[in-house]
């Protein structure tokens, strides 16, 4: 477990540098929302979920939606490794000619199941893909994550409520609860704690964790699969920005890439030389 | 309507395992047949339409066809974002099945009134927007959408419409029915104004004017060649929708002229872009808009001229 652990921590530090090679490349998109959420992201599909790079539309995969669609680079950088399609597509992310929008689009990108980017709608299409499964006596499983500031979103209440009723426990949400939206403190924004009582209410399973221990996401994610009757929610405390220590907690790096200056600093502080 | 369409949907499902029935519970007196015989396949996710659309996709997603069936407002218009993205934008093969169309719902009120619907929905790319006007074009519609690929838009009405077509007509989604033919003008309904459009040929006729008569019962993808046609021959047009005069199959008919490079003369019989705040049945409310026969006769009369 200890070597698995340090495996994925060392594929999370690195997708964090392909991450803000992208977004420097790109100079328009969301950096920190990307780093918050690359750990539990990581963690999914380079150590819980089954799927095939080769195959982004084999039967017996596992599902992944990303709700919040402005983390789609940490999305892009994920699939990009597994095999989905080459890394050197990530230094076209929202540029003229390439296959990466801004917000993941699922008619042109392999392995992205669903197009998000307005917030709010990725867990009604996990439940559908959850019943669906259930009903077809399979084992998959769905995945989804939201962000916090999403939570405001009327339809994911709409959508948390409809996943307790149909008991869908092959779906498992993960909230990327790192703080910030656009315009500052979700808190002082519209306050959604508690996130996890909240969800308790509405019928689920909660796990709080720290959203940058991949011990900890492991396990949660293995305690969802274990669970029966009720979906689970992983409420995931995380940093926005987490790995470059001047984006950390700064609302002001919600939709801001990292500039030419800050681009070597940035590796610096991931552990990269920079050799531009 | 509403039977017809749950009727058929019951006589697939039975012999197709992805058709699926969702509804954000307006199912009663209308649904329970299929709820009985398909409990597997019918879902009320409750009063949240926005979560039914999404399901919905999730569903499709997952090989099945997926019907949402609601009072129009509620399966176009509360949830029109999620449409968008997770039915248009993603050409999921999801079937929206609107009840009410136009002025259907009349004492209910302006809430339950359906006069934008159109326009909203032909303006999603990849988006078919049908309207049948009577039982058998809904029959036939509803059963071509088994196969069909990509989104749909069924705006329906309720129930009791009068079967308006003779038996062998050929319908298909995208094509208008000529329903009567006439050298002296061209009337072109869609949905639930086919009776009164059938009316008006008939009151034209009895004053010795013969007219055609298209039911546009698809607004997208629109029967271009259809309209062309008349527009070649000369034949002044009058559309009739029960729906507002912005963004219907008036403004689709209009864009045809326009595009022709032939001038005709064109009339477009809808509601004039208000509200209403009367209280009053479907055929009350039509007739403050002046959608009755004799304010139609009047117009058609003028454009004859």
């Amino acid at each position: 477990m200890k070597e698995t652990i340090a495996k994925l921590e060392e594929k999370a530090r690195s997708l964090r540098v392909s991450i803000i090679k992208s977004l420097h490349k790109s100079q328009s998109g969301h950096t920190g929302g990307s780093l918050s959420s690359i750990d539990i992201i990581t963690v999914l599909y380079f150590h819980k979920m089954r799927h095939n790079p080769a195959e982004p539309l084999w039967a017996g995969r596992d599902r992944f939606v990303l709700s919040k669609g402005h983390a789609a680079p940490a999305q892009y950088v994920a699939l990009a490794d597994a095999g989905y399609f080459p890394k050197e597509d990530l230094m076209t992310l929202r540029r003229l000619g390439s296959h990466l929008q801004g917000h993941p689009d699922s008619k042109v990108t392999p392995g992205v199941e669903v197009c998000t980017g307005s917030l709010g709608q990725g867990l009604s299409m996990a439940n559908g893909m959850a019943i669906a499964l259930k009903l077809d006596g399979k084992a998959n499983r769905v995945y989804t994550m939201l962000g916090d500031g999403e939570l405001q979103e009327g339809q994911v209440w709409e959508a948390a409520m409809a996943a307790a009723h149909y008991k869908l426990d092959n779906l498992c949400a993960v909230v990327d609860a790192n703080g910030l939206q656009i315009d500052g403190e979700v808190e002082r924004v519209m306050a959604v704690t508690p996130i996890a009582e909240k969800f308790r209410a509405f019928g689920w399973h909660t796990i709080e964790i720290d959203g940058h221990d991949i011990g900890a996401i492991i396990n949660a994610f293995d305690q969802s699969e274990l669970l029966k009757g009720k979906p689970t929610v992983i409420v995931a405390r995380t940093v926005k920005g987490k790995g470059v220590s001047f984006f950390e907690n700064k609302a002001s790096y919600h939709g801001v890439t990292p500039s030419d200056e800050e681009l070597p600093k940035a590796l610096e502080c991931l552990g990269e030389q920079c050799n531009l | 309507m509403r039977s017809t369409f749950v009727d058929c949907l019951i006589r697939r499902a039975r012999i197709d395992e992805r058709i699926f029935l969702v509804t954000p519970d307006v199912g009663f007196s209308v649904l329970e047949k299929f709820a009985d015989e398909f409990p597997d396949r019918y879902l009320n996710v409750g009063i949240a339409e926005q979560n039914a659309i999404g399901v919905a996709a999730g569903l499709a997603l997952s090989g099945r066809r997926p019907y949402v069936y609601s009072m129009v407002p509620f399966v176009t218009m509360r949830c029109f974002e999620q449409v968008r993205v997770d039915v248009a934008y993603m050409q999921t093969n999801v079937r929206l099945v609107g009840i009410g169309g136009g002025l259907t719902y009349g004492p209910a009120g302006t809430t339950h009134h359906a006069i934008e619907d159109i326009a909203l929905m032909r303006a999603l790319p990849n988006m078919t927007v049908c309207a049948p006007g009577d039982p058998v074009e809904a029959r036939t519609l509803i059963e071509e959408s088994f196969d069909h690929e990509g989104p749909i838009y069924f705006r329906l009405g309720r129930n009791g419409e009068p079967v308006l077509y003779d038996t062998g007509v050929k319908i298909e989604i995208g094509r208008a029915v000529t329903i009567t033919e006439g050298d002296d003008f061209a009337l072109i309904a869609t949905g639930n104004m086919l009776e009164l459009g059938k009316k008006v040929a008939h009151a034209m006729q009895e004053k010795g004017k013969n007219g055609t008569l298209l039911s546009m019962h698809t607004i997208k993808p629109f029967d271009t060649e259809a309209v062309l046609g008349l527009i070649d021959k000369g034949l002044p047009i009058v559309t009739l929708e029960e729906h507002n005069v912005i963004g219907g199959l008036g403004s689709a008919v209009a864009d045809v002229i326009a595009a022709s490079g032939k001038a005709t003369r064109f009339r477009k019989v809808g509601i004039p872009d208000v509200y209403t705040h009367s209280v009053g049945s479907q055929e009350y409310l039509k007739r403050e808009f002046g959608l009755d026969l004799n304010s139609i006769v009047s117009i058609v009369e003028g454009v004859c001229r």
